[in-house]
């Protein structure tokens, strides 16, 4: 447990707590950050603005962190292949389950939801599976 | 519809912040969080844990005075089978959406391409469906 880093984590997370709070109490949307970008791409365009809004706000956050924390560092040996592959999977799974770590996690537990509860399950069980196999079996600089 | 944008910036704002203080937007920090079997990393149980306690005082209230209703309530073969799809993919990338997004500050590679499959991956769900 040598990286553990349990107050800038629980820190980084109320802030995530917040922020969706605030966009339900403004906007009355639900910060669910697949649902957000899936529906800047369906056809017809409908509600647009805040979902771009959003994304755009999330990643100005990522330059302004840069600015006073310098840049992230780069993660050496992790294919391109796996990076499409992993995100192929990451856009179909959240499509077709309605949700990630924000919509279902963060929000969905948030109210309780016995739907979000399952998903959490579910991906959490899979992707530490899916970790192990990816770094220890496959050898993957993951 | 000017001012909702702002707020929705803010909010988004707000979040990605959140993702790089707690460290969520570094994927090789989700990943040794994922991965049980190697040097375990238990800090995004903090995350979690925190930002769920925040959120588990406040929605259920605003939902209830906004009266936002939520379209499905039943636990279905689309979900569960969508969120093991989404768990493979973050379990081998380190990436889920809010992270993938804000990594693009990165200007690298790996979160371009990412994103963009992820972007492809959503439009091929919807047809799939």
């Amino acid at each position: 447990m040598a990286n553990f880093t349990p107050v800038a984590s629980l820190l980084g997370g109320l802030l995530i707590g917040i922020a969706s709070v605030w966009l339900l109490a403004a906007n009355g949307r639900i910060a669910g950050i697949s649902g957000i970008l899936h529906g800047l791409f369906v056809q017809p365009p409908g509600d647009r603005a805040w979902r771009g809004a959003f994304i755009t706000g999330l990643i100005a956050a990522g330059f302004a962190w840069h600015l006073f924390a310098g840049p992230a560092p780069v993660r050496e040996g992790f294919g391109l292949g796996w990076a499409a592959a992993a995100g192929l999977l990451v856009g179909i799974g959240t499509r077709i389950g309605g949700g990630c770590t924000s919509g279902h996690g963060v929000c969905g537990l948030g109210r309780f939801s016995m739907r979000s509860l399952v998903a959490v399950a579910v991906f959490m069980v899979v992707g530490m599976i899916a970790a192990v196999v990816t770094r220890h079996v496959l050898g993957v600089a993951s | 519809m000017i001012a909702a944008s702002f707020s929705s910036f803010g909010a988004g704002f707000l979040f990605g912040i959140g993702l790089w203080l707690s460290g969520m937007a570094n994927p090789r920090k989700v990943i040794d969080f994922l991965d049980v079997a190697g040097n375990w990393d238990p800090s995004l149980l903090l995350v979690m844990g925190g930002a769920v306690a925040v959120t588990a005082a406040f929605f259920r209230p605003l939902i209830r005075k906004k009266d936002i209703k939520f379209e499905k309530t039943d636990i279905d073969a689309p979900l569960v089978i969508g969120a093991a799809v989404f768990g493979l993919g973050w379990g081998i990338g380190g990436y889920c959406p809010g992270p993938a997004l804000t990594a693009l500050s990165n200007l690298s590679a790996e979160a371009s391409v990412f994103v963009a499959a992820m972007i492809v991956g959503g439009i091929v769900g919807k047809i799939r469906r």
